[in-house]
């Protein structure tokens, strides 16, 4: 047994198998779902309980996370806060399609090589059409 | 492991048979979020500015008020089953384990209280 072991071999993981859209969908799904989870999750409640504890708290919630008004720690903290804004729209866009495009599978379609591509490509697109579209509808009216 | 053996069940190995309630929980939820989510962002985008009268007065209107509460409830439950699934691959030590399931059980009902007690505080007027 022992010396059976050492020359098996091992499941292949992601450095092995050549890339391909579905596979790329797939750890987008688990990178951003984990980051709405992590960083969404925790702005929304800061969001909503600086809203909550009145004027004061709700503006040092904007200068953290946007304006960067009220000194250098702000100001750096804001180039973070919009960095992460945008990414989390994109982030809810990816994992929104890329789930639709689960519940399509739950149901036993669109397993077919190339139609599954299509559509693992298609989640992709619509996620950065959709951010750029919102940030460009949020930001230029 | 725990593959209907005696000392399986003794030890707690093998399937609790709860997989079928997560999956489906899953994605009811995760319909919910579709629902709920793009609700937050369509009314946030069409808010005239992000003043803080403008904003805690659309928080404060019912349909908001109740939409954010459901918001609190759904994704901190989604998020919870999501983030479970990722450390259940990752994480193989014992202790590790310990941590997440305590991670997993306290972190989002915590969450999601503080969130909805924000709300109430908001949209019944304290301050």
């Amino acid at each position: 047994m022992a010396q059976a072991r050492k020359a098996r071999p091992i499941s292949p993981h992601l450095q092995i198998w050549r890339w391909g859209p579905a596979m790329l969908v797939s750890i987008l799904h688990r990178v951003t779902g984990n980051g709405l989870a992590f960083a969404g999750l925790g702005l929304l409640l800061w969001w909503i309980g600086a809203l909550a504890s009145g004027p004061e708290s709700y503006q040092s919630f904007l200068d953290y996370t946007w304006t960067g008004a009220g000194g250098r720690l702000q100001a750096f903290t804001a180039i973070l806060g919009k960095v992460v804004l945008i990414g989390l729209t994109w982030a809810f866009f990816q994992h929104a399609a890329s789930g639709i495009r689960h519940l399509i599978l739950d149901i036993g379609a669109g397993y077919e090589l190339e139609t599954n591509a299509r559509w693992s490509v298609i989640t992709i697109v619509f996620s950065a059409i959709a951010t750029i579209a919102l940030w460009a509808f949020l930001l230029l009216r | 492991m725990g593959n209907g053996t005696s000392i399986g069940r003794v030890r707690g190995l093998g399937s609790s048979h709860q997989g079928t309630h997560h999956w489906l929980t899953s994605r009811l939820t995760a319909v919910g979020n579709l629902v709920l989510i793009t609700f937050l962002i369509v009314s946030l985008a069409l808010l005239p500015d992000y003043a803080y009268a403008t904003v805690r007065g659309w928080v404060a209107r019912p349909l908001p008020s109740i939409a954010l509460i459901l918001i609190m409830i759904n994704t901190f439950t989604h998020a919870r089953m999501g983030v479970q699934v990722m450390l259940e691959d990752y994480i193989h030590g014992e202790g590790g384990k310990i941590a997440a399931w305590l991670l997993v059980n306290i972190v989002p009902f915590a969450g999601a209280a503080f969130g909805v007690f924000s709300v109430l505080r908001i949209a019944l007027g304290g301050a």
